[in-house]
């Protein structure tokens, strides 16, 4: 399993659970999981530090939080992957992905990943998105 | 005031200058639909040109003679017929034969008008023509929005029960793969969560169960005098270990009996909502006071709590199904969203209200104010009796 030590993982959501458990999957790959349940918060902490790949649900106290988070943590480190994490699709028939390009301009995020989230999928995108950068560190 | 545009399809001049006369700019009260509906008119000598129009622009109402020099009325109604406008026809009809009238109602027409008519006989129909019409899309208007409330319901609530269920998959796919190790003693906090996200969906189904048999009447009442002294003390007991494992002091105000006529399963409801909520948003070591008074007609109940608090902006939102105020603050305080839009239903059975005031960081308190005897007076008699 490839290791991420002394990467930072920025995860968003307000349900403690899932924080709970994409920080022990997190964790269990080497990564420094920084956890935050509100938009507010998340917002916060980016102004100040850059993570190194951030997860985030989409919605939260508002509807579209994880699009405007998506937004402004690529506007500001356009190098940070961002994942977003919901169940939104199943829920709402409401479809999207992130695969090609037109997508990618309106929806500001690298991969789109359903909860619960799987640790296989997991290792298989991170490698995807980070792999360049860790062969090389 | 609604615009209902008129459209006349007649072959001969005079015919459509006198509607025009009698019928533009006209207002009239609709009383049936509690409305004030102006006239317009445009005219039309041929039925092809007629259709023409109808397809630029849909009247609201058609009067349509029967007699055309290019199409018939009636065909001109079977055109209509396969678009399905939304709008209501008046047959002109000179020698009404019943034969006519059968295929003219087959094909859609509302009403007939025969010729010749006076000014106020046409009004007449098209007054007529006018309610059916605004009735019909007022129906409509209505299962349009009944459906689009059904269908916000389901999938907020598919949302709210999927959320936990995802929760449970993703706990169990971290034991699977074994992400803490092989001691189980690791996984008891992951086997904690589970069951809690478990109790949370039987809490949300049996508050869903009850708000259906609320909204459906079908839930039977069953009546008596019920004092409510004795259904806040019975709520304070259900609360009390969860209040003294953080410490929280429950306090009742009030002087016994207060009676109400009731169902006591459902003011139970109420006193359990109300004063779980005021704990389960409590700081440790609060306290929730639980005040009942009593006046001539009503009864009003207060619960205050001394915990997190609300802005008046999450107030506003507080009573509509499954609205969880969702902050720092309340992100591990598990809740159905439901509870208080229970409470409101329920209070509604009594012609009651309910009403909530909240700072911030210092407490809510919400009130509910009953009539004592909300019962109709027929069945209130039998109670009696």
């Amino acid at each position: 399993m490839q290791n991420y030590n002394n990467k930072t993982a920025l995860v968003v959501d307000d349900d403690p659970d899932f924080l709970e458990q994409l920080g022990i999957q997190l964790s269990s790959m080497g990564f420094e999981v920084v956890k935050k349940s509100t938009q507010e918060e998340a917002q916060e902490y980016i102004e100040n530090t850059r993570p190194d790949v951030a997860f985030l649900d989409l919605m939260m106290e508002n509807m579209d939080a994880g699009f405007v988070l998506s937004y402004e943590v690529k506007k500001r480190y356009p190098q940070t992957p961002v994942i977003l994490v919901t169940a939104v699709s199943s829920e709402t028939g409401m479809e999207f992905d992130a695969t090609t390009q037109d997508e990618r301009t309106w929806i500001k995020a690298d991969v789109i990943l359903s909860k619960p989230v799987r640790l296989e999928q997991l290792q298989k995108e991170l490698n995807k998105l980070l792999i360049g950068e860790t062969s090389n560190g | 005031m609604v615009e209902l545009k008129v459209l006349v399809i007649d072959d001969e001049q005079g015919m459509r200058l006198a509607v025009q006369r009698s019928l533009d700019g006209y207002i009239v009260e609709l009383p049936d639909v509690d409305m004030n509906v102006r006239f317009g008119v445009t005219m039309a000598s041929t039925g092809e040109e007629g259709l023409e129009m109808i397809e630029e622009s849909t009247p609201d109402i058609l009067l349509l003679d029967h007699k055309l020099p290019g199409i018939s009325g009636l065909e001109v109604l079977g055109e209509l017929e396969k678009k399905d406008p939304d709008l209501m026809t008046v047959m002109i009809t000179a020698y009404a034969s019943l034969e006519t009238a059968i295929v003219a109602t087959k094909r859609g027409a509302f009403d007939f008008l025969a010729k010749p008519f006076t000014p106020s006989e046409m009004k007449a129909a098209v007054c007529k023509a006018a309610k059916h019409l605004i009735l019909q899309r007022q129906t409509k208007k209505l299962q349009q929005e009944r459906r689009q409330v059904r269908f916000q319901f389901l999938s907020v609530l598919s949302h709210e029960l999927k959320a936990p269920l995802a929760a449970i998959q993703g706990y169990l796919y971290l034991m699977r793969d074994k992400s803490l190790g092989t001691d189980i003693s690791q996984y008891d906090k992951i086997v904690g969560r589970c069951l809690a996200r478990i109790d949370g969906m039987y809490k949300m189904i049996f508050d869903l169960l009850d708000l259906t048999r609320i909204e459906s009447g079908q839930k039977k009442r069953s009546l008596s005098k019920v004092d409510l002294c004795e259904t806040a003390r019975t709520a304070v007991e259900t609360a009390e270990p969860s209040a003294r494992e953080r410490e929280i002091d429950i306090h009742l105000h009030f002087k016994d009996p207060v009676f109400i006529v009731g169902d006591s399963g459902e003011l139970e409801i109420i006193f359990n909502n109300l004063v779980s909520n005021a704990v389960k948003y409590n700081r440790d070591g609060g306290r929730v006071d639980v005040k009942i008074e009593d006046s001539e007609e009503t009864a009003t109940i207060s619960v205050s709590d001394t915990g997190i608090g609300m802005t008046q902006k999450e107030v506003d939102r507080l009573f509509n199904e499954f609205v969880r105020i969702k902050n720092k603050k309340t992100q591990n305080i598990a809740g159905s969203g439901l509870g208080l839009s229970i409470v409101k239903k329920l209070a509604k059975l009594y012609n009651g209200t309910v009403s909530a005031e909240s700072r911030p960081d210092e407490g809510s308190t919400f009130t509910v104010t009953l009539q004592k005897d909300s019962v109709a007076p027929e069945s209130a008699g039998s109670e009696s009796s």
